[in-house]
């Protein structure tokens, strides 16, 4: 039992001199990198003062004062999301269809991923900015763009998850004489419906936080009304507002994962 | 009655350097009649199957069905074509998440509508058949059961189910008992031979246990690389035969199998 023999595991790059090398550089690189952020102590002095304020402003939130604004911000976000989610998901069924490599011929492939690959290359952001200038501010200018991403996540994944499916039970119904649409409904709809639900209801939730942020740029919703307080510096009002907006997110999470936890 | 005729599958490239999985097979089936197709994997015994009801497109050669031409129609007679031919698969291939009414009741879908089959509105006759189908398999009051919930010997009964609602004149059988044990296979096996003789049906069936097939059909046809080695009844198996399908191995321990069932 005399005999010590050591063991550990083989690194990760074998070879120690680009190991270091690249260690050495990274923190080189890092270095170089802070020193280019000219940090000016005084005005983050004179901002941390304004950030308390704003963090303080949670311990009284202060919903009287601006009620009514905030209710039809509310209600309207709310509605954004659900008319988006709807339209986005319905459009989303023959995007995403159209994007299996399994059923259909390479041409319709190629226009569907093309539409999923621009539906998910701009962020929320852009897209709203682009809307709000389109469509003017409000929430049309909203509601299409969280349409126009939802589109994007759910053909992606709907087309990813049709591609996954167990091929010979779409055999089995082709054997069976059963024309293009039957096959689709028997043997490819079974396989992918519970999951689509649960993304739908998952993009539902998504669309919600989303609806709030595009707000900021003009889009219509509690995310207008949450900007509004903001410039005015009414922290207590902008308080409530996160409040609420945390609030719901968690009850639609909450709830999302409940139906999808019943889903199989 | 089943006739291919110079059936040549090649996959990849459509000139000649393709992989050939099947070279000029000619076969008949006579209506009635079970036939077990054995040979090693990858001798193109999955292949010839799904080219008679073409879910496989074959290269060359003719196949029909009662004097109807499988190959060289267009989409609607090809789905007409298949109506008559019922599949049944290794892995079952039933739709799991839909229940044992439905999987049966897909076997329709040749003869229905698509907004009867979406709502799940079949024939009465159909419906009727269906239970029928289920209680002669064994499987009463199993129909509002999940696919998924079945053992693999319920699966394989549902899918023989599937097959014989369709109403066939000829079963494709791929690997019925490769995912079962050897008990259920042997049931599984005889109530394929026993349906085919009640309803007087023609089947091809690809399997791997030759003991099995020995025991069970009196047709066999033996594969190897794509070319047709042996045709003949189960006695016709020798040491010899089975070297020509298969190759060279010690083979007396497999026949002695089959006369120690016998005996």
């Amino acid at each position: 039992m005399g005999d010590s023999v050591s063991w550990s595991p083989p690194p990760l790059i074998r070879n120690p001199w680009l190991r270091y090398g690249l260690y050495i550089g990274a923190a080189i690189y890092l270095s170089l990198a802070l020193g280019t952020l000219h940090l000016n102590w005084a005005r983050l002095a004179q901002g941390l003062d304004r950030g308390w304020a704003f963090i303080s402003a949670f311990a009284h939130p202060d919903i009287a004062k601006h009620g009514r604004e905030i209710f039809e911000g509310f209600v309207e976000s709310l509605t954004m999301t659900a008319v988006a989610t709807a339209a986005g998901v319905a459009i989303s069924l023959p995007v995403g269809l159209g994007a299996a490599r399994n059923l259909v011929p390479m041409p319709v492939y190629l226009l569907c991923r093309g539409i999923i690959a621009v539906s998910r290359t701009f962020p929320e952001i852009i897209v709203a900015i682009l809307f709000v200038k389109m469509f003017g501010f409000g929430p049309l200018a909203g509601v299409a763009t969280l349409a126009f991403a939802t589109i994007g996540f759910m053909s992606k994944l709907l087309a990813e998850d049709i591609e996954d499916i167990d091929a010979s039970q779409v055999e089995a119904i082709r054997a069976t004489g059963a024309g293009p649409f039957q096959v689709l409904n028997y043997a490819v709809q079974p396989q992918v419906m519970a999951r689509f639900i649960g993304l739908s209801v998952y993009r539902l939730d998504i669309n919600f936080r989303e609806s709030a942020v595009i707000g900021i740029v003009g889009a219509g919703g509690i995310g207008a009304t949450l900007n509004t307080s903001f410039e005015r510096y009414e922290f207590d009002t902008a308080a409530s507002i996160l409040l609420m907006i945390i609030g719901i997110v968690m009850v639609t999470e909450y709830a999302s994962s409940l139906v999808r936890g019943r889903l199989r | 009655m089943l006739t291919i005729s110079g059936l040549t599958k090649r996959y990849g490239s459509k000139n000649a350097v393709g992989d050939l999985a099947l070279t000029n097979v000619d076969l008949t089936v006579p209506k009635g009649q079970l036939m077990a197709l054995i040979g090693p994997s990858g001798a193109g015994k999955s292949t010839l199957i799904r080219c008679v009801n073409r879910l496989v497109e074959p290269t060359e050669g003719r196949i029909a069905l009662d004097g109807v031409a499988v190959t060289g129609t267009g989409a609607t007679a090809l789905r007409r074509a298949r109506r008559r031919m019922g599949m049944i698969f290794q892995e079952y291939a039933l739709i799991e998440r839909l229940t044992v009414m439905e999987n049966v009741l897909s076997g329709r879908l040749g003869y229905v509508s698509f907004f009867a089959a979406w709502a799940r509105r079949f024939p009465r006759a159909d419906v009727a058949e269906a239970f029928r189908l289920l209680d002669r398999v064994g499987m009463r009051g199993m129909e509002d059961k999940r696919a998924d919930e079945l053992s693999g010997g319920q699966r394989q009964r549902v899918g023989i189910c599937r097959a014989l609602i369709q109403n066939p004149a000829l079963l494709l059988v791929d690997e019925p008992t490769a995912s079962l044990d050897p008990k259920t296979s042997r049931q599984i096996m005889r109530l394929l031979v026993e349906l085919c003789a009640e309803r007087n049906l023609a089947a091809i069936v690809n399997i791997h246990d030759v003991a099995l097939a020995q025991m069970f059909v009196p047709r066999i046809v033996g594969l190897r690389a794509g070319r047709v080695v042996f045709d003949g009844p189960p006695e016709g198996l020798t040491p010899e035969t089975l070297t020509a399908i298969y190759g060279e191995e010690d083979w007396t321990a497999t026949i002695r199998a089959l006369e120690d069932d016998d005996g």
